[in-house]
């Protein structure tokens, strides 16, 4: 009896406890601390990756900077140190519970689902799921890929989608799952598969890099849209608030068009290749009127 | 820590339309097992056969033999994987290289997957033979020569049969390996149970309930497995060679 009131106090002071510490929240943390954790990825090009000097570079590593120089400003400490942490889609989640990093910024795409666990401060891209395919092949719509063998990366928003499609479409696809992009992609490069279906962003980055860019195509069909944002701890109202009018003044004072240039439009490193995107229909609309919505039909 | 725990997750469906999660990763857990059980029985097939021709008397046999052992003893278990899968099928006649690649899915991943394991874990075995013929004493093999017995039979007769019995116990753990090694084969896109997990926490992000749950059912199989093997080991066991857990000592 003793051990289950015993265990039943710890439940309880454990669950109480929860509550407490989101007041003090990510800013009292950075204030303590003189420093800010942004977490970051290795390969997510050109989002955030390693350059040729094993630094943290990208898209959303700009926005993360312009962000700290918003809560430098906020807590009027000029001197916050700047920490990062490599993470994976696999860590992300545990790593910004235990308050390991305070911001994550990649390509991870914000839904209703995942808003269970974390917040996301203002959409930074929009990306829609389509395939890749060799030319030769002539693939372009959603239909074309009846009886076709399709690849998509395990653990995808991507892989959910085309299943689902699959079935009510009837289009008796099989449908392969690569354990990471360069595996999928190689899938196609080799023969394996016909088509591999993935946000567009980075399939146009991985073809772009690839050995022969000039034999593969991106489809015209698009089977969905993707807002991404940029993570951070759920409930910390005050916080979001600051990453959020960041976010806002990046997009409203027009810096955007900058940082969006200097990483969709110019060569970026470490290869130098150009991927070539101008800035697409939904994400103007984002920089035009700024949302956090994990909704895609928001960004219709 | 800030974290929004949902054991309920387990009990919602998943987003491919198969049922619940939990019904998910027990899926995962039966390919875990096919993947497993399928490359176990031709590893100790091929690792007995290996691990005995080890010990032959003939010197480029033996030879041989070591050279495969260690061949797929000292190459990492994923970069074997990614050979079998994505190297072998290139080297191979264009037709046949063609054949393997369009096999419809999950064989293209899974003949590949078992193969691999089944390779790998049979290079264990065989040394785990080779030291169990090696422990006997040298007087076996002499006294089954000396009662006429060809070396085949002597091999069949009297060493393999103790031998067996002997390395009973670290067979066991080399299946265990084998079950938890399985989890590799996710790297080629079998969705085994470690696999479901990952795609799990990815659609709901919860991600400590997919792994407990994972870490769990991983616990509970092997556990099971160790307790039908102890059975196993007891019934089999050589009195005075190998005693079982309380076992009466003799002279005591």
């Amino acid at each position: 009896m003793t051990l289950v009131r015993l265990a039943l106090a710890l439940l309880a002071s454990a669950t109480l406890a929860a509550p407490a510490l989101a007041q003090d929240g990510t800013l009292k943390k950075i204030k303590d601390s003189g420093s800010i954790t942004i977490g970051h990825r290795d390969a997510s090009i050109p989002f955030s990756y390693y350059d040729d000097k094993q630094q943290p570079v990208g898209y959303a590593m700009d926005l993360c900077h312009r962000i700290v120089d918003a809560v430098r400003a906020e807590l009027k400490m000029p001197k916050i140190d700047i920490k990062y942490q490599l993470v994976t889609s696999a860590n992300r989640i545990p790593l910004m519970a235990n308050g390991t990093i305070d911001l994550e910024c990649g390509s991870t795409t914000n839904n209703l689902d995942r808003q269970k666990q974390v917040w996301f401060t203002i959409t930074h891209f929009v990306t829609a799921n389509r395939y890749m395919a060799k030319k030769s092949a002539k693939l372009r719509t959603l239909e074309d890929l009846k009886g076709k063998t399709v690849v998509s990366t395990a653990g995808t928003t991507n892989i959910k989608q085309i299943t689902e499609l699959n079935v009510q479409k009837n289009l008796g696809a099989s449908i392969l799952s690569a354990n990471g992009h360069p595996e999928a992609f190689l899938m196609v490069e080799t023969g394996r598969a016909a088509a591999f279906v993935m946000d567009d962003i980075l399939l146009y980055s991985l073809v772009a890099t690839s050995k022969s860019p000039g034999d593969y195509a991106i489809s015209t069909d698009a089977l969905s849209v993707e807002p991404y944002g940029i993570m951070v701890r759920k409930d910390d109202v005050a916080f979001k608030k600051v990453v959020d009018a960041a976010m806002v003044n990046t997009y409203k004072s027009g810096a955007i068009n900058g940082i969006y240039s200097k990483w969709f439009l110019s060569p970026v490193p470490p290869k130098g290749i150009n991927l070539n995107v101008p800035m697409g229909e939904a994400f103007k609309k984002v920089v035009a009127s700024p949302t956090d919505s994990g909704d895609p039909a928001a960004y219709k | 820590m800030k974290y929004n725990w949902n054991w309920g997750i387990l009990l919602d469906l998943e987003p491919g339309g198969s049922g619940v999660y939990l019904q998910y990763l027990l899926v995962g857990l039966g390919w875990t097992l096919t993947v497993a059980l399928a490359a176990w029985v031709i590893a100790l097939m091929l690792g007995a056969l290996i691990g005995t021709l080890r010990t032959a008397p003939n010197r480029w046999l033996s030879r041989l033999c070591t050279a495969y052992v260690e061949l797929f003893r000292n190459i990492p278990l994923l970069v074997q994987m990614f050979l079998w899968y994505f190297v072998l099928p290139e080297l191979l006649p264009r037709a046949l290289g063609d054949w393997i690649k369009q096999l419809p899915p999950p064989w293209g991943s899974y003949v590949p997957a078992v193969l691999c394991l089944a390779l790998y874990t049979s290079v264990r075995v065989a040394e785990q033979v080779r030291a169990g013929i090696q422990s006997l004493p040298r007087g076996q093999m002499m006294a089954g020569t000396a009662m006429g017995l060809t070396l085949p039979q002597t091999y069949r007769y009297v060493v393999l049969p103790m031998t067996f019995r002997i390395i009973l116990p670290p067979l066991t753990s080399e299946f265990l390996n084998c079950i938890k090694n399985s989890s590799v084969a996710l790297t080629i896109g079998v969705m085994e149970l470690t696999a479901r997990a990952r795609a799990m926490q990815e659609f709901s992000f919860q991600v400590f309930e997919a792994f407990t749950a994972a870490t769990l059912i991983y616990l509970a199989t092997n556990i099971l497995v160790v307790f039908a093997m102890r059975v196993v080991e007891r019934k089999v066991r050589v009195p005075g060679y190998i005693s079982a857990g309380g076992a009466p000592q003799a002279g005591h």
